[in-house]
């Protein structure tokens, strides 16, 4: 059943606690491609929940990403973007996508990804992450559905500096959008 | 008239409404939304000459940093 997933290619839009978690949840359980895209590099206050290694600071996150997912899977094709995604990008880079994962911090990037997947791309599954700053409150994280975008996270819960992104509930929140794009991979025809 | 809003059914005692005057309605305060009419996503630019209509389907998201 799980051979199906060679065929599939998703797109993961930011390589920090949600790209960089949900990517290798993917490249685990044998996704064909994955294109992934940030123009950060990694430092020291990411290492509390992203999926890069002390002796990784300072390198972009797409070249960290890549040779982790190929560390953890040979198999996997790996197309990098260095690069700050745009409304006119968006289209390009993840044209040959099954799947989005919307993997950004900011409110505003999320927005304009949703928006430019919804609005340019009308045929294109998106998984977004919302809500998951903190800890605890297990039974607050869930999945709301409207048409082919799906959202991840409790919804509410901002990030601030008495509230900050944690590993166990970002983590929970990457897995989730893995766990959401494998249902919809599996469902889907070629 | 009766609309879907955020997959929920409502009844709105009006015969159109703008998505401006329906995010005032229903107490939206976010100032970033990702609005969807029907099939059709609506710009912010655009959300006081929009009107929703019987039987339309709107959604109205808000995305909270953080990830």
């Amino acid at each position: 059943m799980l051979d199906k997933l060679k065929d599939k290619t998703v797109g993961i839009a930011g390589c920090g606690g949600l790209g960089s978690n949900c990517a290798i949840a993917l490249a685990r359980i044998g996704i064909g491609k994955l294109i992934i895209a940030d123009f950060d590099n990694i430092v020291q206050s990411n290492l509390n929940r992203q999926y890069f290694f002390i002796n990784q600071l300072g390198m972009p996150k797409v070249d960290a990403l890549k040779t982790n997912i190929e560390n953890v899977n040979k198999e996997v094709i790996v197309e990098k973007h260095n690069i700050k995604l745009n409304p006119i990008n968006i289209p390009h880079i993840f044209a040959d996508c099954d799947v989005i994962i919307e993997a950004f911090d900011l409110s505003e990037m999320k927005t304009l990804l949703i928006e430019t997947v919804l609005a340019e791309m009308p045929d294109k599954y998106i998984i977004s992450g919302s809500g998951m700053a903190g800890w605890g409150n297990n039974n607050g994280i869930k999945t709301i559905n409207y048409g082919k975008l799906y959202i991840c996270g409790d919804m509410t819960t901002e990030i601030s500096e008495t509230n900050p992104p944690l590993a166990p509930r970002v983590g929970i929140v990457a897995n989730m959008q893995a766990n959401q794009a494998v249902e919809i991979l599996l469902k889907i025809k070629n | 008239m009766k609309i879907t809003l955020n997959n929920s059914p409502e009844d709105i005692e009006r015969n159109e409404i703008s998505i401006s005057e329906l995010l005032v309605l229903k107490n939206f305060v976010f100032k970033m939304l990702v609005i969807k009419l029907n099939d059709k996503v609506i710009k912010k630019p655009d959300y006081a000459t929009t009107f929703i209509k019987d039987g339309d389907t709107v959604m109205v998201l808000h995305l909270v940093s953080g990830g």
